[in-house]
């Protein structure tokens, strides 16, 4: 059977997977914190017989953009976004951390502190509970300082710190939950430079306009993909053709 | 069957719900004591196609791997329990909390439910109900030859009878508080119910322990911000058409193979 058909048929096929992680970051257009998955193909050789020069096309999402989204001013007091590089750090059901740009927080009847995934916030020293209380503001370090229930503005009690940390982007992989984990197994000391902005969500980073033009542009690979099976089809058909005998 | 048409339709979904909730805050925009709601959008599991570090042979390992995340979806509705505008009415049983606090009523199945909406109204027995008629907990029934009624900070119900100069006190308006109001159960009506993530109900004097005062002749009125929703019907609206037009892509990709093959 002719290979250039199997070859080409491969390429379709990534094509289609590429094609899916750009709708995924379409998809997550709206999601908060999420980080953008960015696509490219390697070239693998064919082994065996055959022309050497054979090479089959492979997707894979070798890196997401770590660029920041845009901050909307929300207003909420739990909502906090982080300004520049850096991650909240959450603990996630197996016990393991995992970092997050996802600053739409809240808390539970325990009061407490929970991303809107359910994961638990880690502060300095582990999770971060809120005692039932009028008000919280969350300073641009990290703080979580609240006006206690029945006491008046004087007491600002503070609960605790955020842990931000910031990890060398390299050493992070996404995991399939959407969270961001070390791939070198270490831990993220806090780091004292990483700022939040309070009230505020951080959007996901997906450039719209980007993603448009690369879903139309992998939309035109894969009918070059397709045109040539079609010449696959036509060569053998021609080949036939010379065989037929009349 | 193609991955990426699935994805888009996810985020149609997800948008869709958005509109959704955005509507619903637009159309409450003049409902007393009611809270807005937002949609919290979470992405979904990925797909470990190609497992990064994976061994490519004995020495080497793959330098990147493929995840195929497979699109989004809404993970919660949260109210926003933020105070919203006092309106003054000058109306004597209307009442606004200042802080936090939730009035609590009787509903016909003789649970409880919360409510923001303070403005209410006598039945014909005297007692005071909200607008659907749900008396409030603890009762409070004014005598028929009332002539006027004034409520006190700490909720405090005293009324003015004919014939008489000095006040008497009818009764008092308790509220509750919640750990997590956020976790309260929205069922319509202006009503809360008590859920697990709000934790129980803790019943109150009002002004006292940090529980809101009562402000008589006033209301508290909705806290949909108009500006924001309608920039959030904006971006949904533009959302919803490039997950569409991923759609259509993908669908002209089949197109395309299904007639040149």
């Amino acid at each position: 059977m002719d290979r250039m058909a199997y070859i080409a048929m491969t390429g379709a096929r990534q094509t289609e997977l590429a094609q899916a992680v750009t709708s995924n970051n379409l998809a997550n257009i709206s999601t908060t914190g999420f980080r953008a998955d960015l696509h490219g193909f390697r070239s693998l050789q064919v082994a065996g017989e055959g022309a050497p020069t054979r090479h089959n096309a492979i997707a894979e999402t070798y890196a997401t953009d770590f660029s920041p989204g845009a901050t909307v001013m929300t207003g909420r007091d739990l909502d906090v976004a982080i300004a520049g590089q850096g991650f909240l750090v959450v603990q996630t059901a197996d016990g393991g951390e995992a970092y997050t740009r996802a600053g739409d927080l809240r808390t539970n009847s325990a009061g407490q502190l929970l991303t809107a995934k359910g994961d638990a916030v880690l502060g300095d020293s582990g999770p971060i509970a809120i005692p039932p209380s009028t008000s919280i503001t969350i300073g641009t370090d990290g703080t979580v300082s609240v006006q206690v229930l029945g006491q008046g503005p004087q007491t600002l009690a503070a609960v605790g710190r955020l842990r931000l940390v910031n990890p060398p982007l390299e050493s992070l992989e996404k995991s399939a939950d959407g969270l961001f984990r070390r791939t070198d197994g270490e831990a993220s000391p806090a780091d004292a430079s990483v700022k939040l902005t309070p009230g505020a969500l951080e959007t996901s980073n997906v450039n719209v306009a980007e993603t448009l033009v690369t879903m139309i542009s992998l939309a035109r690979q894969y009918e070059l993909q397709v045109k040539t099976m079609t010449t696959a089809e036509e060569n053998a058909d021609a080949a036939a053709g010379l065989l037929r005998i009349r | 069957m193609n991955q990426a048409l699935w994805v888009a339709k996810t985020g149609l979904d997800a948008q869709q719900t958005r509109m959704t909730v955005v509507s619903n805050n637009l159309a409450n925009v003049n409902t007393n004591g009611f809270k807005r709601g937002r949609v919290v959008f979470e992405d979904l599991i990925y797909q470990n196609q190609r497992q990064v570090g994976g061994q490519s042979s004995q020495n080497t390992v793959l330098p990147s791997g493929l995840n195929v995340g497979t699109g989004v979806r809404v993970v919660a509705t949260e109210q926003l329990h933020t105070q919203g505008s006092i309106l003054q009415t000058e109306n004597s049983l209307d009442m606004a909390i200042l802080g936090r606090g939730y009035f609590q009523v009787l509903l016909p199945d003789a649970t409880l439910g919360y409510t923001r909406d303070g403005a209410f109204q006598q039945d014909a027995q005297g007692q005071i109900v909200t607008a659907s008629g749900y008396p409030i907990q603890p009762p409070v029934t004014l005598p028929p030859q009332t002539q006027s009624i004034t409520i006190g900070v700490d909720g405090t119900v005293s009324a003015t009878l004919q014939g008489q100069s000095a006040p008497v006190q009818v009764g008092t308006i308790q509220t509750v508080d919640f750990v997590n109001p956020v976790g309260l159960q929205p069922r319509g009506e202006n009503l809360y119910l008590e859920t697990v993530a709000s934790g129980t109900a803790q019943p109150g004097t009002p002004g006292l322990n940090g529980l809101g005062g009562i402000q008589q002749g006033a209301l508290e009125g909705s806290n949909v911000n108009v500006v924001e929703e309608l920039v959030n019907m904006i971006e949904t609206q533009r959302a919803y058409e490039m997950n569409s037009k991923a759609i259509s892509t993908n669908d002209q990709m089949l197109q395309f193979l299904n007639n040149n093959i």
